[in-house]
């Protein structure tokens, strides 16, 4: 591999977008190929399946055996509300591979104490996602209950594709929260991409446990990213 | 902050590489590209070799990690690239194997 290959590659991943190089393991060469390009023909769906699974593997092209290498970047975790659920939800994520970063204007709920060894910023989501937008490969879970913390994150994650939105609270507040959303211009098919109730339905009850349902439903959207048309499983929690 | 803080410069093997690269060093970069029944790691992950042996990343669970660091020095001196194969111990074909019984090919080449 050339150096400037790497570079560009590893520019790409500091920006958080996904790149596959296609490399022809018989001579060597080597490409980059961004998420954005057209390749069409049989490469060019190797190349597709690739970035949605995020899987390396030699695929057969033109009559020639080609290795793609995907890399996709890391999943980030942005939860809103710094409460119960967020305490035993915080190291669980982080452990599985999703490190979270919380947000909460209230600091008596977003204090280091309450939350050690987390990125905490006690301030509005419009303040903190000004500075670190979301992206595609975030998941976002609301957890506050309160329309003036969760609203503007909840429609700020579907306006950027994260790959899971989630939201706490009952089918009554969820469907209250739906017209608000509509009414701040989020479109039907949009919010119906919210996991709402959150979780998946595993009969959790104690905030640790749904914590279990919320990572759970994080992990399936990730692994089923771009499978078929309906890209985020729906919420299927009691 | 900025979107360089999701990757894990102290860990990642790509970054390292770079790094590497740019000090001078001889790297060599290699890639699992083909697994079979039980691998410890799937295709795509790296294991980054400079000249002196060191490295950072895998390809196994650390049962092939030597043998690739050795091929790799070779690798960096030739500069043709060589693809490996380990499976199960076995005496006739590799000193060194996978306890688990899959097989991986792993590919090995310079960083020009």
């Amino acid at each position: 591999m050339e150096s400037g290959l790497l570079n560009a590659v590893n520019d790409e991943r500091r920006a958080r977008r996904a790149v596959v190089v296609v490399k022809d393991l018989e001579d060597g060469s080597a490409r980059l190929v961004r998420e954005t390009e057209e390749l069409g023909g049989e490469l060019g769906e190797a190349v597709a399946k690739a970035f949605r699974t995020g899987n390396s593997g030699l695929v057969e092209a033109g009559g020639r055996s080609v290795f793609l290498n995907a890399y996709l970047p890391q999943p980030r975790l942005v939860v809103i509300g710094a409460v119960h659920i967020s305490q035993a939800l915080a190291p669980m994520a982080r452990i599985a591979g999703y490190p979270i970063e919380l947000i909460d204007p209230r600091t008596a709920f977003a204090s280091a104490d309450r939350f050690p060894d987390v990125e905490l910023h006690a301030d509005w989501p419009e303040t903190v996602l000004a500075k670190r937008p979301l992206d595609a490969y975030s998941a976002l879970a609301a957890v506050t209950h309160d329309p003036k913390i969760d609203d503007y994150a909840l429609k700020a994650a579907l306006d950027a594709g994260c790959f899971y939105v989630g939201a706490l609270g009952s089918r009554k507040t969820h469907a209250k929260r739906v017209e608000r959303l509509l009414a701040l211009g989020a479109t039907t098919a949009q919010v119906e991409r919210i996991a709402a109730p959150i979780g998946l339905d595993i009969g959790a009850s104690s905030p640790a446990e749904i914590a279990v349902s919320i990572l759970a439903q994080i992990v399936r959207a990730f692994r089923s990213r771009g499978a078929g048309s309906d890209r985020l499983p729906k919420g299927e929690a009691a | 902050m900025t979107g360089a803080a999701h990757l894990d410069d102290i860990r990642d093997p790509l970054i390292i590489a770079e790094g590497w690269k740019s000090d001078g060093r001889g790297v060599a970069i290699a890639t699992v590209v083909e697994t079979w029944g039980s691998a410890p790691r799937p295709a795509g992950s790296h294991l980054v070799v400079d000249d002196e042996g060191n490295f950072h990343g895998s390809v196994s669970g650390g049962c092939v990690e030597g043998a690739v660091v050795t091929e790799a020095i070779d690798v960096i001196g030739s500069g043709k690239p060589r693809i490996l194969e380990f499976g199960v111990a076995d005496e006739t074909a590799w000193r060194v194997g996978l306890s688990c019984g899959g097989r991986i090919r792993v590919y090995v080449e310079r960083l020009g």
